[in-house]
């Protein structure tokens, strides 16, 4: 089992659901996020293109966080999720020098917090929050490991690229072009 | 024209616009570790060599700040932790790949290691130190002789204390500026300067200050080496380790980088030491306390300029 | 208001509205006598549009639109910025239409969201989107691209109009649009390939340069070239579930109503004009429908109406000014009394069953007990109707018991519907105009209106025309609005969490204007229109490749003065206090806002300059 997000980069309109969804669903405290909208505009006017994209945690393969958290605390997860336990970290903040997405926060409690593909929906069969309200469908959720799964389906069918894969971590959240 | 912006989200404080969640308690706990590490390395080396009466203050006095030094260290390590009440999940587990728990478990052994290498020298130093219980007493005696024992894994473990302090920072290749394996050597060397410069401060004989003097040079001239080593592997890397190296010529460190540490901290003392080598009169102490800002303002800029280097956006 | 129906009669109340609230307060007003209700979202938003439509098909493309998005092969959005404006069905159905491979063609000198996704992108020079429309016209006639047999059948004043549009070739267009040609040609090519699943999407917010119901009509002729209406990827034909209404005594017939306030002007406005009741507000010779007190819900109009200093004066002549809000707003700053209403989480509302692709029913309940004192809107106007001796027209003691007398006679229960809350229904029609079917539209010839004979009647051009408009004089530049899917207008402003989302809005620049101006990224500049007004507080520059440079772009709702928003306050800039200049359209009185130009102030203005 190996789950994973493939978001189509075509159809996102930047609407930020599903920073909204997240923040919301997670109790995440207002000024902070697990996830967000980036946009990139190329090019020279008239001829410009934008790329707007979701982004959040890509619960790498080989995940810097885990590797350098000297507690344990940032663990692999069945269908490797990538979690904090917070009652193991110490907020060293070594997880957050380690992401090559700054995909990490220090929340004010403390501990150090960050999305985790809505574990407890997914546990329930359903998909993350952010995936789940929004409103161009763009985002797809699955396991990679079953072939008849949406996201396979559609990572086979198209094309697409992941974000500063030369840092290495290989991430599994992966932009449709 | 380029742009790239956040939609929505991000601004997150201490994340955006840059990373900045270590403050001064990191290069702080690095300088001070670093500078640990040099004493006792300058320390054990002497004993196993038999010079430790002809170094009086590389062996005997200057380790008796080291104690402090560590334990001052862990504590600024300590401040930077944001869930302090959970510190001590730190010593649960060991963490082969994280440097962050190989640090915590070098200092478990190299702190107490360094407190009774201080306490076997606390009576020659002070006459009138009295140990009062016969247990201490006893003790005491067998460590006196046994400092040989002693000196082999201190020494060992304050090679790895100070290239640890390096590669806390190296580990991350999220930090470009950070990336690199020179980081941990440059480190070490950096490091054994300042306990060298330490030594001077606190050595009253002037051979000692000479030997330690020598070996101070010579370390300069490597750490010169290995900062120029670090720019030139950067500028060959890839684009997010030139943009790091830029930070630094040309961007925005460069003045502090090239005043404070390479003119200021290591050209310069190097410069005075070598005069007072060739017998010029040089309060060793300006010298020394050169080494020493330089070696700090050194980490801080490090962990600051680092912090700043990303991958995106 | 007992005071105001004496003095003035009860005609001199006035609502001005928003959302489901205002049903409570219409239905309150109009048991008290007066028909004097109004909504921006007429004469400042999709008012000409709606005009437009009627003047061509006969009917309005209603509210949600009846687009069928979802099946379109080709979508041209003029200056409607689906995704940006979050009018969430439509932005569902763009998504599957550009999963299906649809072509979208956008015109907007702006590179909105919608614009990246599109195939084809035009820039057009603001103001002049009539001659691009015109000429695609042309090109649809004279190339024989346009749906013959559906013109035959269903269209009259195809002669008239073929005639009309001969000179407004693509060269000529292409010398006031600055599109090219070449690019008009085949934009005009797509759309006919892919007709009649073709749409040219009417838009929403259409008040811009006072001549919007002739643009719309254009618009609306383009769909009828294309044989769209009434076709699937076009614009389907709707069906709804009629709600019975909830027994009540026939309403007072009012004395007087907004269409008298008119004197003439604006013959064919089918609903009324918030503006010409905001005139009638103020005491003038000659005023003789004088309106003295107004309800005002869910509309913060003090950010919402142009001409700003109209509004301040009919407000500071009322006898009583009510406001019903869920939030503050400025509006509130302004009134006699506040009325907390609780938000739609937190009440039962009216059924909704507005006609669309399928016939739907749908319940909206509580999901929380309401906080503080506030209570729903038909809690509000009962109560105020009760004191005001008109209990009878709110025969009820709970709002369920409406809702359960209105589900039992379509065979339901309100028990029923809170658990499944949304019933579907199958279309006793079809959605298309069958072929061989003798369809009939809603003009009263049964035909599409080519060349408008109504408009004739009225004086008015009979087939759009184009028009030059103002440009910019040199340091100028145009101001252009629009929304951010992170904010509801300006309602949602001083809500926390979506200020963490966006907290302010930008003056998007070109990056040759900032240079120009020496702008840089992040810098804070004032703006000043072209009449002198500075805006209120300082906007930070956007340096930005999406927009051309002759215009810049500001997203509406932000910029707020009310101190009491402490979030909100003193955060971007206000587009509508730079709205002095206002084109109305004579057609119907919608407020043309898009013809004012600002430049920008670098320093801080001295105090007296501000308005």
């Amino acid at each position: 089992m190996r789950y994973a997000m493939a978001i189509d980069t075509r159809k996102c309109v930047g609407c930020s659901d599903c920073v909204v969804a997240c923040q919301t669903e997670n109790n995440v405290p207002v000024g902070f996020c697990r996830d967000w909208v980036v946009e990139v505009v190329d090019g020279t006017y008239p001829n410009v293109s934008i790329e707007l994209r979701t982004e959040r945690c890509n619960h790498c393969d080989n995940s810097p966080c885990v590797r350098c958290c000297p507690t344990g605390a940032s663990h692999f997860e069945d269908g490797g999720i990538v979690l904090v336990d917070h009652n193991k970290c110490i907020g060293c903040g070594a997880c957050i020098q380690s992401c090559p997405y700054d995909a990490r926060y220090s929340h004010p409690d403390g501990y150090v917090d960050k999305c985790t593909f809505c574990i407890h929906r997914v546990r329930e069969g359903k998909n993350p929050a952010c995936v789940s309200v929004c409103p161009t469908s763009c985002m797809h959720f699955g396991d990679l490991d079953d072939p008849n799964s949406e996201i396979v389906n559609v990572l086979k069918n198209r094309k697409f690229k992941s974000l500063a894969p030369e840092a290495g971590t290989k991430p599994q959240i992966f932009y449709l072009v | 024209m380029k742009e790239e912006l956040f939609a929505s989200g991000r601004n997150i404080p201490n994340i955006d616009p840059y990373l900045n969640i270590w403050h001064w308690q990191i290069p702080g706990y690095l300088f001070l570790g670093g500078l640990a590490a040099g004493i006792l390395l300058f320390a054990s080396f002497f004993t196993i060599m038999g010079k430790e009466n002809k170094m009086e203050a590389t062996v005997k006095k200057a380790p008796m700040i080291v104690p402090f030094a560590l334990i001052l260290g862990l504590f600024f390590l300590f401040l930077d932790l944001k869930h302090k009440l959970y510190f001590w999940q730190l010593y649960t587990t060991v963490r082969y790949e994280s440097p962050m728990s190989w640090g915590a478990w070098v200092l478990m052994g190299i702190t107490p290691l360094s407190i009774l290498w201080a306490a076997s020298y606390v009576r020659e130093l002070f006459p009138k130190w009295d140990w009062k219980y016969d247990i201490l007493k006893k003790s005491e005696k067998w460590l006196i002789a046994n400092r040989i024992l002693m000196a082999w894994p201190m020494g060992a473990l304050a090679v790895i204390l100070g290239i640890y302090t390096g590669i806390l920072l190296s580990a991350f290749n999220a930090r470009p500026l950070w990336n690199t394996s020179i980081l941990g050597p440059l480190f070490l060397v950096s490091g054994m300067s300042t306990g060298a410069a330490v030594i001077m401060l606190m050595s009253k004989d002037h051979k000692e200050k000479k030997i330690i003097g020598r070996i101070d040079i010579l370390l300069i001239v490597v750490e010169l080496f290995f900062i120029i080593h670090l720019f030139m592997g950067f500028l060959a890397g890839s684009e997010v380790q030139i943009n790091a190296a830029n930070l630094f010529l040309g961007g925005k460190f460069t003045a502090p980088f090239f005043a404070f540490v390479v003119i200021l901290g290591l050209i310069f003392p190097a410069v005075l030491e070598i005069f007072e080598l060739k017998g010029y009169k040089v309060p060793i102490v300006v010298p020394a306390v050169l080494i020493l800002l330089g070696g700090l303002i050194f980490r801080f800029l490090m962990v600051e300029a680092g912090q700043i280097t990303r991958y995106l956006y | 208001m007992k005071e105001i129906a004496e003095k003035n009669g009860p005609e001199s109340m006035a609502l001005f509205n928003h959302g489901s609230s205002g049903r409570y307060f219409t239905q309150l007003l109009n048991a008290f006598g007066s028909t004097n209700i109004t909504a921006p979202s007429f004469a400042q938003c999709r008012g000409p549009r709606d005009t437009g439509f009627e003047l061509t098909f006969g009917e309005s493309v209603s509210s949600p639109e009846v687009t069928d998005i979802r099946d379109t092969r080709c979508l041209v959005l003029i200056g409607s910025h689906i995704g940006e404006n979050m009018h969430n069905g439509q932005v569902q159905e763009m998504s599957e239409a550009i999963d299906k491979g649809a072509t979208i063609i956008t015109v907007d000198p702006r590179l909105s969201t919608a614009a990246s996704k599109s195939k084809y992108w035009l820039p057009i020079k603001p103001s002049t989107d009539m001659a691009l429309l015109l000429s695609w016209i042309h090109v649809l006639i004279y190339d024989d691209l346009y749906n013959k047999e559906y013109i035959a059948k269903y269209a009259e004043g195809l002669d008239e109009l073929k005639e009309h549009i001969r000179s407004f070739t693509p060269e000529w267009a292409y010398g006031i649009t600055t599109i090219k040609p070449e690019l008009i040609r085949n934009t005009a090519r797509e759309m006919a390939n892919a007709a009649p699943a073709t749409i040219i999407h009417p838009g929403r917010h259409t008040t811009w340069y006072g001549d919007d119901v002739q643009r719309s009509r254009a618009i609306a002729i383009l769909n009828a070239l294309l044989g769209s209406w009434g076709n699937r990827g076009g614009i389907f034909l709707k069906e709804g579930i009629k709600v019975p209404e909830f027994p009540r005594p026939e309403y007072p017939k009012p004395k007087w109503s907004w269409q008298d306030t008119l004197n003439g002007r604006y013959p064919l406005a089918k609903e009324s004009i918030t503006n010409t009741i905001i005139e009638a507000s103020i005491p003038a010779e000659g005023n003789t429908h004088q309106i003295k007190g107004w309800i005002v819900s869910g509309s913060n109009l003090v950010v919402a109406i142009p001409m700003k200093e109209q509004l301040m004066k009919a407000m500071q002549s009322l006898d009583l000014l009510v406001v019903v809000d869920t939030m503050p707003m400025e509006i509130t700053g302004f009134a006699d009394v506040v009325l907390p209403e609780c938000t739609y989480l937190e009440r039962y509302d009216d059924l909704r069953a507005t006609a669309h692709r399928e016939p739907t029913l749908a319940l909206r309940m509580p999901a929380v007990e309401p906080m503080y004192e506030t209570k729903p809107a038909w809690w509000i106007a009962k109560q105020i109707g009760e004191r005001l001796g008109l209990g009878a027209y709110f025969n009820f003691t709970d709002f369920k018991e409406v809702l359960d007398w209105q589900l039992k006679q379509l065979g339901l229960s309100l028990n029923e519907m809170e658990r499944i809350g949304v019933k579907k229904y199958a279309r006793k029609t079809s959605a298309y105009i069958l072929p061989d079917s003798d369809h009939h539209f809603k003009t009263a010839s049964g035909k599409i209106q080519l060349s408008s004979k109504e408009l004739e009647e009225f004086g008015f051009d009979a087939m759009p025309k184009y028009t030059a408009h103002a440009q910019p004089e040199e340091g100028f530049y145009r101001l252009i609005y629009g929304r951010a899917p992170m904010h509801t207008f300006s309602r949602t402003a001083n809500n926390r969490n979506l200020v963490a989302l966006m907290p302010e809005n930008a003056v998007w620049v070109n990056p040759q204007v900032a240079e120009l101006w020496g702008l840089k990224k992040d810098q804070y500049v004032w703006l000043k229109n072209q009449d002198g007004v500075v805006s209120n507080f300082s906007v930070k520059v956007r340096v930005t490749e999406r927009i051309r440079w002759d215009s810049v772009y500001i997203v509406h709702g932000f910029g707020h003065h009310h101190k009491p928003l402490t979030y909100a306050f003193g955060r971007g800039v206000n587009d509508t206090e730079l709205i002095t200049n206002v084109m109305t359209d004579p057609i119907m009185g919608g407020t043309g806002m898009r013809g004012n130009f600002v430049t920008f102030l670098t320093d801080e203005p001295k105090k007296e300059a501000k308005l």
